[in-house]
């Protein structure tokens, strides 16, 4: 394993995609201590950063307050990164697979276009989760986040497939244009919830307000949800037994696009069943 | 070699490579899953008349994808071409249309086939698909697709690809009896005992064959004809292989994932067989010379 411990708190943002179990994993620790980072828009080394312990590894391990490190984990393929404290932006943009574990809360655009692998956050996240840049067709193409906090705007946006389960809440356009893919949210969700969706699947356990773009179908208990849970529950997030059960409000739309995306809405039990 | 006063005769079954799937049926209960598999499972006890050979996993699942009860099946054909095509007919012609099945792969292939990806087209274009990544998955490190296929009850689940692997088919043992009504019974308590043992079917009725068949007739259409040697009412007419005091013969067929499987469940079959009123068991081959498997009798149960 490869240990970096912060030697200082920065305030002006540093660049890390160095930091990545692709590039470390056949590096010793002089080599390691010698990649370049970008702090503002000079070059450091990342020795001059980081403690750094271990070497040719693909297990990373990051202690510290890293709230303005950005794109740590950028692209990576394998290996994992676990980091106790906050973290900056792009956390794991563009990831293909491996896992980032992260005992903090994260900024905006974890996993932004990522397509595979897991990120696995303990805390708050930003807005963008599974996000996209400006300019890219698609988002988030495949892979797992899992949020165990709250997230901002924008969860899922443009996402093209992959899933997405925030525990907490979430704030406005979560699923806004997307494409295909699936997104949890088991506290509420703000204004603007799937607008623009074409296909793919957002399951609102609380209750959610609907664009009137999105039109109700039938109220029902899916079975893939149940496998979604059972996956989930490997993975030691507690599903609590009525939501096996159900039942969940259809709702399909945005018909404003395509059209062929869903919200399922838990209904409560103390709610009138529909017949 | 003698089991309970019952002569094992040295001789072998001969078996032959096959290929096979495990496909996991779950429901609301276990009645709609049992009538998804025996609906499945109907029709398919030989490959030679009916496509392929299927029959129901007799060990209980306890764990399945969407925590429903489940009832896995298991499914064997000649090639991976073939098994994809009674794939694809059974499940569709009788899971899909048993009401709250959801379908998924439940083997480890060495290869795969496409099921769910074709029958999705049955959602005529409202079918969704919802994929699982690999890190969810990590038993087997492989992502995850299934389908969801709009249909009057709901939806059907099904996964978009099964696993297919090596396997053995036509493992069989003969149980010779003094009269029908002991041989049943040995038969019965034999199969009993093979259910039970993980990754084998016998897939004829009940289990059993009461028409087992020789290679060859007098009839030049006819590539096969009854086991004449084990015909009780041909005793005096043609070779026989029965001895003095047997009236009445069963075949026990067993197709397994693996060589090992069909041997403990051939040694579980014959030992249960071995009761007071069956003089003999035996075995039919075809002189080695068509099947790669060779299971002797007496080696199995040493």
């Amino acid at each position: 394993m490869v240990i970096l411990k912060l030697r200082e708190k920065y305030e002006i943002p540093i660049e890390a995609d160095n930091i990545s179990p692709d590039i470390f994993w056949d590096k010793s620790r002089s080599e390691i201590e010698d990649l370049p980072l970008y702090y503002g828009n000079k070059e450091k080394k990342l020795g001059e950063v980081f403690e750094v312990e271990g070497e040719k590894s693909d297990q990373i391990y990051i202690e510290g307050d890293l709230s303005k490190i950005k794109k740590i984990g950028f692209g990576m393929s394998r290996g994992k990164i676990s980091i106790k404290g906050n973290v900056g932006l792009h956390l794991g943009a563009l990831m293909k697979g491996g896992e980032i574990f992260v005992e903090g809360d994260v900024d905006s655009w974890a996993g932004a276009e990522m397509s595979g692998g897991l990120i696995r956050i303990k805390g708050n996240a930003g807005n963008r989760v599974g996000g996209i840049y400006r300019g890219t067709p698609a988002g988030m193409n495949r892979g797992t986040i899992l949020v165990e906090g709250n997230a901002g705007y924008e969860v899922g946006g443009f996402m093209r497939r992959g899933l997405i389960v925030i525990l907490g809440n979430v704030g406005d356009f979560t699923g806004v244009h997307m494409i295909a893919g699936t997104i949890l949210v088991f506290g509420t969700l703000g204004a603007r919830t799937g607008a623009g969706m074409r296909r793919g699947t957002i399951i609102a356990f609380k209750p959610v307000s609907l664009l009137p773009t999105f039109k109700y179908d039938t109220t029902y208990t899916p079975d893939f949800l149940k496998v979604y849970f059972h996956f989930l529950k490997k993975q030691g997030i507690s599903i609590p037994e009525g939501y096996f059960l159900g039942p969940y409000k259809r709702y399909h739309g945005d018909i404003s696009e395509l059209g062929k995306g869903e919200i399922l809405e838990f209904q409560n039990e103390s709610e009138p069943k529909r017949t | 070699m003698e089991i309970n006063g019952v002569w094992i005769e040295d001789t072998y079954a001969e078996a032959f490579a096959m290929r096979a799937s495990r496909v996991l049926i779950t429901a609301l209960n276990e009645k709609w899953a049992l009538e998804a598999a025996q609906s499945m499972t109907g029709f398919a006890t030989s490959v030679i008349g009916c496509g392929g050979e299927a029959g129901v996993e007799g060990i209980e699942t306890n764990e399945t994808p969407d925590g429903r009860p489940g009832v896995n099946i298991l499914l064997f054909a000649t090639s991976k071409k073939d098994l994809q095509g009674q794939l694809l007919q059974r499940i569709g012609q009788s899971v899909m249309t048993c009401p709250t099945t959801a379908c998924f792969n439940n083997l480890q292939g060495e290869e795969w086939v496409s099921v769910g990806s074709k029958l999705r087209f049955f959602g005529d274009g409202f079918q969704i698909s919802k994929v699982l990544d690999a890190a969810l998955n990590p038993e087997t490190g492989r992502e995850r697709r299934f389908w969801r296929i709009p249909v009057m009850d709901g939806e059907f689940l099904i996964e978009d690809k099964f696993g297919v692997k090596a396997a053995v088919g036509g493992g069989n043992f003969l149980i010779l009896g003094e009269h029908l009504e002991v041989t049943l019974q040995a038969a019965e308590r034999a199969v009993s005992a093979m259910k039970k043992v993980p990754g084998v079917i016998m897939p004829f009725p009940g289990g059993l064959v009461r028409s087992g068949s020789k290679v060859g007739s007098k009839y030049k259409f006819l590539l096969a004809s009854t086991n004449t040697a084990f015909c009780p009412t041909l005793r005096k007419q043609v070779p026989s292989q029965l001895p003095e005091g047997v009236g009445s013969v069963l075949e026990i067929v067993i197709d397994g994932l693996t060589p090992e499987a069909i041997e403990i469940a051939m040694k579980a079959g014959i030992q249960a067989a071995c009761i007071p009123g069956i003089r003999k068991i035996s075995a039919g081959n075809y002189g080695g010379k068509l099947g790669k498997y060779h299971f002797y009798l007496r080696k199995i149960l040493t």
